[in-house]
């Protein structure tokens, strides 16, 4: 059996009169890549802050790193590195000081060394003397993951770390999370983009606090049962207002010069496209995306706690 | 797995350092804070300092003559004549003096007694009562430390020839002054010492107080409380740069009441200085405390607003202590301020030593180690 980063179980947040989290269970290989999904609201960072301490839990137990959620979360928060989903770092502060600073918290040894290698492998050297506050969005993630990392934490929970930045740097801070993924570090990482959710290892998708699925992306995309059709042809955007109000079209949206229809119904599926077939559009079949997945779940999910109130 | 294990148990100077550094760092590039900081003493010692400086004239003052020889009249001539008192009023007995004062119509009760001119001619030294309301000292105090002079001056005349020898010393006249509403007789000098008392809380739990409040807000806690940390190293790192603003406030207050205000300093300089350290972390360490229970950092300055009032006001700074009631006078008791200002006006003043001042001392220390334990408990390792 691999070694497990984190393990707990029945994670449970209650605020006031509010589940934030409700009873999730997660078993995070060591070395591995997960990333975390969920609508606004459904508990990631909630999840997050539990996991490094930030937050007691209401209910539920557990480890992180093989120290227990609850006695030792100081000597958790030793070897975790935690990227808030809000920039947190001292903007009055220059780069350099910022790194200094966590350098003396976590008492590293040669700290001089520590930053300057630290600045070095993200490329934040020539703006070591540049005040935070005046670095534009992708550098202060940069920053930021800098600065967690630099006191080399075996897990590292990263909270929506590229929202906001342009792609160019996006890829850029992923190959940064893969490649200290190579040096063993694990990685729990929450993201809203597909991309990014499919350079992951694993997938946990949460909504309302509620666990729904994880796995691989083909596993997930496998277990949804979600049945894609894909329309083209001229007319294809006079298409969706006719076809989305079919039963068992559960979701249609445009993507390029196309038209996705989703459902997990087939029989109901088909009888939408015929209905519509003789408008001279080129049907297929295709395999459904994980966006296709997620917006699904994300109906389904809603319509789950709809029924239930 | 036993190395992960281990940490440094105790506290760490490394981390209160990296607290520190960054608070100063934080304070330096905050240039107004920090400039406001040093204007505040410099302010209020001006503001003061003029209050001290005025030499109030024309205090209406009522006489009670029982008799109106000449020798009376030279002597109120004599004190009109002086510009300090502006007699309005000629009462016909104690009892409406008594008014005049409570009512604020009169500052000076000018009593001659019966035979007064009789008793000064044979050299038995009559008594002048002067009754003075004292609760602005300031007011009064000019005119009553002169009052001596005036009287014997307004009687030289009258007393030549055979009479020549009752202007010797101790002079003709006994004065006697009773100071009402403030038995103290507080003094200008009282003021100034008091007023580093005053600046010091103002600024200090303010400065603390918003300082941490600023990192609830702007989510720099969230990023300091997932770093290892021990609440102590966070206070005393935080605590350590505003302890040197406290230091330099202190020194501009003692430096302008000696060469400006030439307040007397009879004491020991280096008692003043631990007493003023004790004060400073007393203070910080409540503006921590406060940091714990304000979220934004308006609410940080509204709580010190609500400390700061009544220790301006019940401290014995605005009013006499002895003055005030006696639920003014226990919440008082309670307020670091109060004994400071006693600490600070026995050192300066009257050169009081650690041992009279032991109790006034371990006062501030149990409010400072309560305030201290205080913050150590409310301060959350969590965002709960
Ligand atoms: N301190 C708090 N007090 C009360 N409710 C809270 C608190 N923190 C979070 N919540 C609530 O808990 C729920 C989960 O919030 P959380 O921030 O974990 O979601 P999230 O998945 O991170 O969302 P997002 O994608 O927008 O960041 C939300 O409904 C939020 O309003
Ligand atoms: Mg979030």
């Amino acid at each position: 059996m691999t070694e497990l980063a984190i393990d707990v179980r029945g994670l449970s947040k209650h605020f006031a009169n509010k589940v934030a989290v409700n009873k999730v269970d997660l078993q995070l290989p060591k070395g591995q890549v997960w990333g975390f999904l969920g609508p606004n609201g459904s508990g990631k960072t909630t999840t997050i802050r539990m996991l490094c301490g930030l937050l007691n839990a209401t209910e539920g137990e557990g480890t992180c790193l093989g120290f227990d959620l609850r006695r030792d979360a100081e000597l958790i928060r030793r070897h975790t590195g935690y990227m808030t989903q809000r920039f947190s770092f001292w903007t009055e502060l220059t780069v350099r000081e910022n790194l200094e600073f966590v350098a003396r918290i976590y008492e590293l040894d040669n700290r001089r060394r520590c930053v300057d290698d630290t600045l070095d492998i993200l490329g934040l050297g020539h703006r070591q003397h540049q005040l935070a506050g005046a670095l534009s969005g992708g550098w202060k993630q940069r920053l930021a993951l800098a600065a967690v990392t630099m006191h080399r934490p075996e897990l590292l929970l990263l909270d929506e770390p590229t929202a906001g930045v342009d792609p160019q740097a996006r890829r850029d801070f992923w190959d940064q999370i893969h490649r200290l993924s190579n040096e063993g570090m694990t990685v729990l990482v929450s993201t809203h983009y597909m991309d990014e959710a499919e350079r992951c290892d694993h997938i946990v998708y949460l909504a309302h606090g509620n666990l729904i699925t994880q796995g691989t992306v083909p596993d997930i995309i496998d277990q949804s049962g979600l049945i894609s059709f894909r329309a083209e042809g001229m007319n294809v955007r006079a298409l969706e207002p006719r076809i989305a109000k079919l039963a068992g079209v559960e979701y249609a949206a445009y993507f390029g010069a196309g038209l996705h229809i989703c459902g997990h119904d087939r029989a109901l599926l088909e009888k939408a496209v015929e209905s519509v077939a003789d408008q001279g559009y080129q049907w297929h079949e295709i395999r459904p995306s994980l966006e296709d997945v997620f917006i699904a779940l994300m109906d389904q999910s809603g319509a789950d706690i709809r029924s239930h109130a | 797995m036993s190395d992960r294990r281990r940490y440094s148990q105790g506290v760490s100077l490394a981390r209160i350092n990296a607290v520190f550094l960054k608070e100063l760092i934080q304070m330096r590039r905050d240039r107004l804070t920090f400039a406001v900081m040093l204007a505040i003493p410099i302010l209020e010692l001006v503001l003061f300092g003029y209050a001290i400086n005025t030499d109030p004239k024309h205090l209406p003052t009522a006489i009670h003559a029982e008799e109106y020889t000449p020798i009376v009249r030279s002597l109120i001539a004599g004190l009109e004549h002086s510009e300090y008192f502006d007699i309005s009023k000629n009462i016909p007995d104690a009892r409406e003096g008594d008014h005049l004062l409570a009512g604020g119509g009169a500052v000076f009760v000018i009593e001659i007694p019966v035979g007064f001119t009789e008793r000064l001619v044979r050299g038995e030294r009559p008594q002048l009562l002067v009754a003075a309301d004292a609760t602005d000292p300031v007011a009064a105090s000019n005119a009553l430390s002169r009052i001596n002079t005036i009287v014997n001056r307004a009687l030289r005349k009258d007393l030549n020839g055979a009479l020549a020898h009752l202007q010797a010393d101790p002079g003709p006249v006994e004065v006697i002054v009773h100071p009402r509403y403030n038995p103290e007789g507080i003094t200008q000098y009282n003021i100034v010492p008091g007023l580093l008392g005053v600046i010091l809380t103002m600024t200090l739990v303010m400065i603390t107080g918003v300082a941490m409040t600023r990192e609830t807000e702007r989510g720099t806690l969230e990023n300091l409380l997932a770093m290892p940390g021990s609440p102590f190293e966070v206070m005393v790192g935080k605590i350590i740069p505003f302890l040197g603003v406290g230091a330099v406030q202190t020194v501009i207050v003692l430096l302008v009441a000696h060469w400006v205000f030439s307040v007397p300093f009879v004491g020991s300089i280096s008692l003043l200085l631990f007493s003023v350290t004790l004060f400073i972390i007393a203070n910080l360490a409540l503006g921590f405390t406060f940091s714990t229970i304000a979220k934004t950092q308006i609410q940080a300055m509204q709580l010190t607003v609500f400390f700061f009032l009544p220790s301006m006001l019940l401290s014995g700074f605005m009013f006499p202590f002895r003055g005030m009631p006696m639920w003014a006078q226990v919440i008082g008791e309670v307020l670091p301020l109060t004994h400071f200002l006693r600490v600070v006006r026995g050192i300066m003043l009257k050169g009081a030593g650690f041992g009279d001042l032991r109790m006034e001392l371990a006062a501030i220390s149990v409010f400072m180690i309560v305030v201290v334990l205080l913050a150590m408990v409310r301060y959350k390792r969590t965002l709960d």
